[in-house]
């Protein structure tokens, strides 16, 4: 199997006819000496979000710093749109930001440093950049949190307001790494709603990296799936099934659809469950999630079935 | 009419050490200020204290050779400050080391320096202006370098100013962006090490944290955004050491020896004071919003 799946092609264009925001060609990455990533293929096209799903260990932050150019690759090639100002143009969203409660910096100060924190000299207030930085805190619905020390605020919220700096240099592409990390159920869902909003009203590319595909089930257009610096990738069910994530893994991988939910189990040895042939084998998928390293703990059924609506 | 006397004593305001006094606690406080708030943002108190500490060095030294102490103080912390980044491990632990034992070696030649100066030369005090400084001792042909210092630094942090607060905010926000956090760190660096020789040069080399980090921490309890800490920090700093001014004026006629009690004691108090203040008032104000 390729590193980019037969029914996968990175290079299949995008079902909206968008422009890709970014091309990620046969891309190779090593960090300290270790080959992190080893051909990965994949494109993002514009106003559509990608999930980026893998364990820990598999490459996603790594992956993200190279297109972001803080990483040296190896070799492959990175394309990403230019912006309105010819620049590269990414929104980033960190992993982990941890903002001191102390900070004397209210969301409406860290938006605006999304827009202008490169420039030199002292900011001047303007009515103008007041009005952009307000428009970009509705479209996170965070306008009531516009004053607010951003130290102060629940992750959740935190989270918009980041979203909200990243999109205040007018990206064409915006990555996140792992924001649905560390939120709690109805933050998660709102969150990964609210991505989805963005990409398809502002025109942007979204690559949001995860280790649980569910939250993103309802919002994702495709998903690149990383094991070990390989990716497939594709639509859902074209790269979720038990066939092409074997082939990945190079062992044995069930993928259970429950309660709309996609439960993901790598075995340890081939077989060593006993429904290596498929999930429509085995008899109870509930006790197959005991086994579930990816997809997290089951919860109630708040993901509606996959697709959009 | 009689308390106002008594606090603004006659020739207080006619006092031309006084007036020279005024004028360097006004410059100090107002570079202290926004140095300060991003030296409290980034955690970067401890060397903050650390070129403090070389300071006296300087300042030791400058008496060894009869120039003006303000350049010792300066020429030790930009040497501190560069010392720092060429040791700069990214690490926050080794960082903190490898200052702790430079700073423990400054103060240790300051020593020697101080010993040097009040065995070979009759002066005595020497060790006290160095350590504990004194406004009033600031002379006249000082004001135009204190002056200068003070712009340099300030427009220095005025430059990098967008930068500097996104990447002590968060530095992945800020490589995000691009930016690189050498040359921005350097120019707050050496911003830090000019504004820590104003502070010796005002309440003395080992105390001179005291307005660069009590003003801003004080500001951060307050203001909810960056240019108001900044704003803060500039008022309490500027109070602080205009009323310190005033009432080591007032002490002459203090006991014990009638000579006037030392001008730092006065406005490290004042700016611890302003710090519990604020501290309780926020304490309050939080208990308010949870009832």
């Amino acid at each position: 199997m390729t590193t980019s799946g037969e029914p996968a092609s990175a290079q299949a264009p995008a079902p909206s006819g968008e422009p890709p925001a970014l091309e990620v060609e046969d891309l190779w990455a090593r960090l300290s000496g270790h080959e992190i990533l080893r051909g990965v293929s994949f494109s993002v096209a514009a106003g559509s979000l990608t999930g980026l799903i893998g364990e820990n260990g598999a490459g996603k932050t790594t992956l993200l710093r190279a297109i972001l150019g803080l990483l040296p690759i190896s070799s492959g090639e990175v394309r990403v749109a230019r912006g309105h100002l010819g620049r590269r143009s990414i929104g980033y969203v960190p992993q982990k930001v941890v903002l001191d409660p102390d900070l004397p910096v209210r969301a409406r100060d860290l938006v605006e440093l999304g827009a202008d924190g490169r420039r030199l000299g002292i900011p001047m207030r303007s009515s103008a950049k007041r009005a952009f930085v307000d428009q970009l805190l509705q479209a996170v619905d965070a306008s009531h949190l516009a004053d607010a020390r951003v130290g102060a605020l629940s992750g959740g919220e935190q989270q918009r307001v980041l979203i909200a700096h990243a999109l205040a240099s007018q990206p064409e592409l915006l990555l996140l790494d792992e924001p649905l990390a560390s939120l709690d159920p109805r933050s998660t869902q709102e969150t990964a709603s609210l991505l989805g909003r963005i990409a398809r009203e502002r025109k942007v590319g979204v690559l949001l990296s995860t280790h649980d595909i569910n939250p993103l089930l309802p919002v994702m257009d495709r998903v690149v799936y990383l094991a070990a610096g390989r990716a497939v990738s594709g639509r859902t069910e074209e790269v979720v099934r038990s066939d092409v994530l074997s082939a990945l893994y190079h062992h044995h991988v069930d993928v259970f659809h429950a309660h709309g939910r996609v439960l993901v189990s790598v075995g340890e040895e081939e077989g060593e469950q006993g429904c290596e042939r498929g999930p429509d084998d085995c008899a109870d998928p509930q006790s197959a999630s005991v086994e579930n390293a990816v997809a997290g703990p089951p919860r109630a059924a708040t993901v509606a079935g996959p697709g959009r609506p | 009419m009689s308390i106002l006397h008594a606090i603004f004593q006659p020739g207080l305001f006619s006092n031309s050490s006084v007036q020279d006094a005024a004028i360097v606690g006004a410059v100090v406080a107002l570079v202290c200020a926004p140095v300060g708030v991003f030296t409290v943002v980034r955690g970067q108190s401890f060397a903050g204290h650390a070129f403090a500490d070389i300071t006296a060095t300087g300042g030791s030294a400058a008496f060894l050779l009869g120039v003006s102490p303000l350049l010792g103080f300066v020429v030790m912390a930009l040497a501190g400050a560069s010392a720092t980044e060429l040791l700069g491990t990214e690490r926050q632990r080794g960082r903190d080391l490898a200052t702790g034992v430079v700073l423990g070696a400054g103060l240790g030649l300051s020593a020697l320096l101080l010993y040097l100066t009040t065995t070979t030369q009759s002066t005595t005090g020497a060790a006290v202006t160095v350590l504990f400084g004194s406004i009033f001792a600031v002379s006249t042909s000082t004001l135009p370098l204190v002056i200068g210092f003070g712009v340099s630094a300030l427009f220095l942090v005025g430059l990098v100013y967008r930068p500097l607060l996104l990447s002590s905010i968060n530095p992945d926000l800020a490589s995000a962006q691009g930016l690189g956090h050498r040359a921005v760190g350097l120019i707050y660096m050496v911003s830090l090490a000019l504004s820590v020789a104003l502070s010796a040069l005002t309440i003395g080399a080992i105390l001179s944290t005291a307005l660069l980090i009590g003003p801003a921490a004080t500001a951060l309890r307050l203001a909810k955004s960056p240019g108001r800490a900044i704003a803060c920090a500039a008022l309490i700093g500027v109070a602080a050491t205009w009323a310190g001014i005033v009432l080591a004026y007032d002490s002459y006629n203090w006991p014990p020896a009638q000579q006037g009690w030392p001008v730092s004691f006065f406005v490290v108090s004042l700016v611890l004071a302003a710090y519990l203040l604020a501290q309780l008032t926020g304490r309050r104000a939080r208990q308010g919003q949870a009832q």
